[in-house]
């Protein structure tokens, strides 16, 4: 018997046939796709946690005061919610095909497909900003420093404190994916993807459905509740 | 009987290896290779355990008196909360996994290097990030509040909360990331034939934190970027002049900082396991049950964190649930120590000092475990809740855990990592004081504790001086027994004696596949794997040479005598 240890890849030998994008130390280009995923879900696990301390002080104060975030959540505009809604659900749909044109390896589709999931985060974007402006404007803060006329409850801030910190970083990781995909749509348009290697499309795709689900999330338990 | 030294393919030639295949420290800082950035890391948390270490003798030192002897009781609020917050946020959570982790875990599963190369450096940077965030709020305005930052007090202090809070924040991604970057390792990476079931514990150990640091650090994230932002836009989550929940506050952070505790423990088990497998020649008994108890262990430690709230005002229905659950934590913790002890019994044990701090951790690590559970106790708890007794018990575990279990990691993998043998008396001689030293250093806080000695108080009734002075004397001989092991390190490190390939006989891959010092790919070629890690009674496997002469045997030396199962 041969004992412990034999050869299976010589480097010499597996360096013969490296495509470009393979890194050194994986064996195959298999191997390398396959570690990018199970990372990339685990990062997205990580994401997950990091809001649920967030959904968690939701659920506790809405427990205690429900009558409060009825009453506040009346200020929220369901509408630009709505709205912002169908726009990241579609954005999802477009960053999908962005996937499936990455496989089939059409560059044309793919590019384009990149460019408007990100210009559909713009949207995204924009609407929050007037969400955001509008409320300022009554001088709806968060917590103590809240000073709305129209409503005054006690716990009514604290509403506003998870609104705007859920929403503000739920806004934070549009923006990374904003970057993110523009980082992906230039690779793509240079020609660095193909239906053999298209690991960072389908990543920031998987990033990407993240946020959106997160937002899927917030918009009823922020915005529509009775 | 043979005695090989590792063949060099080329001889004459110097050896090409990770140390000096790249020079500069621009090679060093950009590097990408697991065992340097193990290194980078290895400096990193010996600088900051120097810190905390010297804080923590500045404590013992204002204690040896009641009253005032060295500082005032402000300055002392501030010493201990910098020496538990750098000891835990900048030694214990990263100095096993992300130094000895680092450097062994691709080498024992026969990986090239670590799934992400370029995420592990980044979590050297971010780690620093984090560290100088800190540093700038503790540098600018101290830090008062004790390292777990209760509300509504650390909402108030105009000490540096706001950025140490910040730090601890992005310290979790530097954490985060080499979890993450361990598990897929783990999942991915593995050489052909090593199963899960022919894991090194090490790895299970390993693999076991990672889950930790991945589901719980995410949690301790948010909580302390809340803070953040109560201190700064006074949200009101917390705050409870703004309607906030002081004890939400509790609820978050020790959801993360009690699996945190096994992030410290977790690895270090792992060690121990890899300790006693090797220098009792035996294989670990029960290897199943103690990988798996890692697991367990980090599955039920998320179930617990209420037992730090019992006087808290949590609901007695909580604290009972959280009681019983923590009592059952004792029961996978008891199959590792029991199975320890188990592959040491007929065992053919090698009295080296790595198997040392191995021993010294199996008598300290049951007195914090079992202490551990007396605090678990509704009833008990009540008395014992803030006082020494606590301290005690959790330096029990955390040194234990975290500075033994570091310490013979470090003198196991020494050799490995830098090619040299260190002195051995020397070093027995010092695990003996670090060993004496903890003990006198805390035993006497259980004593305290149990007669009521409170925690972070600055001064006593003269009725506890005597056990005071003895803590104090304690930690002075701790500290002799760390100076005489950074003393007798570095000299290894320059004037060391060169160490064979695999010093210790062990069975793993990093030892037996690997030459004195790794290559910048770790293996000229992929083993495959045909055992398992600690398989002694195929002793022909890990110490013959028939094969393709890569393989390292034990040099036997002047001082250094032969195992029993030496070579053909």
């Amino acid at each position: 018997m041969a004992g412990a240890s034999e050869a299976v890849t010589g480097q010499a030998e597996a360096h013969a046939h490296h495509p470009p994008y393979l890194q050194h130390h994986f064996v195959s280009a298999d191997q390398q796709f396959d570690a990018a995923k199970l990372g990339i879900w685990l990062f997205l696990v990580t994401e997950i946690l990091l809001f649920s301390g967030m959904f968690v002080a939701y659920a506790v104060y809405r427990v205690w005061h429900p009558e409060v975030f009825q009453a506040a959540s009346k200020l929220l505009d369901w509408r630009l919610g709505g709205l912002n809604t169908i726009v990241l659900l579609t954005s999802s749909y477009t960053v999908a095909l962005a996937v499936h044109y990455a496989q089939t390896g059409n560059q044309k589709l793919l590019v384009r497909n990149l460019w408007l999931t990100i210009l559909l985060a713009g949207v995204f974007m924009v609407v929050k900003y007037f969400e955001y402006t509008e409320k300022f404007h009554h001088h709806i803060f968060p917590g103590g420093n809240y000073a709305y006329e129209g409503l005054q409850l006690p716990y009514v801030g604290q509403f506003f404190s998870i609104y705007f910190v859920m929403t503000g970083i739920h806004g934070l990781h549009v923006l990374v994916g904003m970057g993110v995909l523009t980082w992906v749509a230039l690779r793509a348009r240079r020609g660095d993807f193909s239906s053999e290697y298209y690991t960072p499309v389908e990543i920031s795709a998987l990033y990407w459905h993240l946020v959106d689900i997160i937002w899927i999330f917030l918009f009823p338990l922020l915005y529509l509740i009775h | 009987m043979a005695t090989q030294t590792v063949a060099t393919a080329t001889t004459g030639q110097p050896e090409i290896h990770y140390l000096n295949h790249a020079k500069g420290l621009k090679s060093w800082l950009l590097t990408l290779d697991h065992k340097r950035i193990g290194l980078l890391y290895l400096i990193s948390v010996v600088f900051f355990f120097i810190v905390g270490g010297i804080l923590a003798l500045l404590i013992r030192a204002e204690l040896f008196e009641p009253g005032q002897t060295l500082m005032t009781a402000e300055t002392y609020n501030h010493i201990f909360t910098l020496h538990g917050a750098v000891m835990i946020f900048l030694f214990l959570i990263p100095a096993v996994p992300a130094v000895l982790g680092n450097f062994a875990l691709p080498i024992m599963i026969g990986a090239k290097d670590v799934a992400f190369p370029r995420l592990n450096l980044a979590s050297w940077y971010i780690f620093w990030l984090g560290a100088l965030t800190m540093l700038v709020g503790i540098v600018t305005s101290g830090l008062d509040t004790g390292w777990t930052f209760y509300t509504p007090y650390s909402t108030m202090t105009s000490s540096g909360v706001t950025w140490v809070a910040l730090g601890v924040f992005i310290l979790g991604f530097s954490s985060i990331l080499t979890g993450l970057n361990f598990i897929v390792t783990v999942h991915k990476m593995r050489a052909p034939g090593l199963t899960w079931s022919r894991l090194p514990l090490f790895v299970w150990g390993l693999y076991a934190t990672s889950i930790v640091q991945i589901l719980a650090t995410p949690v301790l994230g948010i909580t302390v970027l809340l803070l953040a932002l109560e201190r700064i836009m006074k949200i009101g989550i917390f705050d409870p002049a703004l309607g906030g929940d002081p004890i939400l506050f509790q609820h978050f952070f020790w959801f993360y900082s009690h699996p945190a505790v096994y992030i410290m423990i977790l690895p270090a088990f792992g060690v121990i396991s890899e300790l006693i497998g090797t220098f009792s020649r035996k294989g670990i008994f029960g290897y199943k049950f103690v990988a798996l108890s890692s697991v367990a262990i980090a599955f039920l430690g998320f179930l617990v964190w209420g037992h730090h709230m019992f006087v808290s005002g949590q609901s007695a229905t909580a604290a009972t649930v959280f009681s019983l659950l923590t009592f059952l934590i004792g029961v996978p913790t008891g199959v590792k120590v029991l199975n320890w002890v188990a592959s040491l019994y007929r065992g053919s044990i090698w009295l080296r000092t790595p198997l040392l701090y191995a021993l010294a951790f199996l008598f300290v690590f049951p007195i914090g475990g079992f202490t551990g559970i007396a605090l678990g106790t509704l009833g008990l708890n009540v008395p014992l809740h803030d006082t020494y007794f606590v301290v005690a018990h959790f330096h029990y575990v955390m040194v234990s855990g975290g500075l033994l279990a570091f310490l013979g990691g470090l003198h196991y993998w020494w050799p490995k990592m830098f090619g040299r043998l260190y002195n051995e008396k020397l070093a027995q001689l010092a695990a003996l004081l670090i060993f004496v030293g903890f003990n006198v250093t805390f035993f006497p806080q259980f004593i305290l504790g149990t007669q009521g000695m409170p925690r972070r108080y600055f001064d006593y009734v003269p009725e506890f001086t005597t056990l005071h002075q003895l803590s104090t004397v304690g930690s002075w001989i701790l500290g002799l027994g760390l100076l005489l092991v950074a003393g007798y390190l570095l000299h290894s490190l320059f004037k060391g004696r060169q160490a064979p390939a695999n010093p210790w006989g062990a069975g793993t891959l990093e030892w037996t596949h690997t030459g004195r010092l790794p290559s910048p790919h770790n293996f000229d070629r992929i083993p495959v794997v045909t055992r398992g890690p600690y398989d002694y009674h195929l002793a022909e496997e890990i110490f013959g040479n028939g094969h393709t002469g890569q393989e390292a045997t034990v040099t036997p030396s002047k001082e250094q005598s032969q195992q029993p199962e030496s070579t053909r």
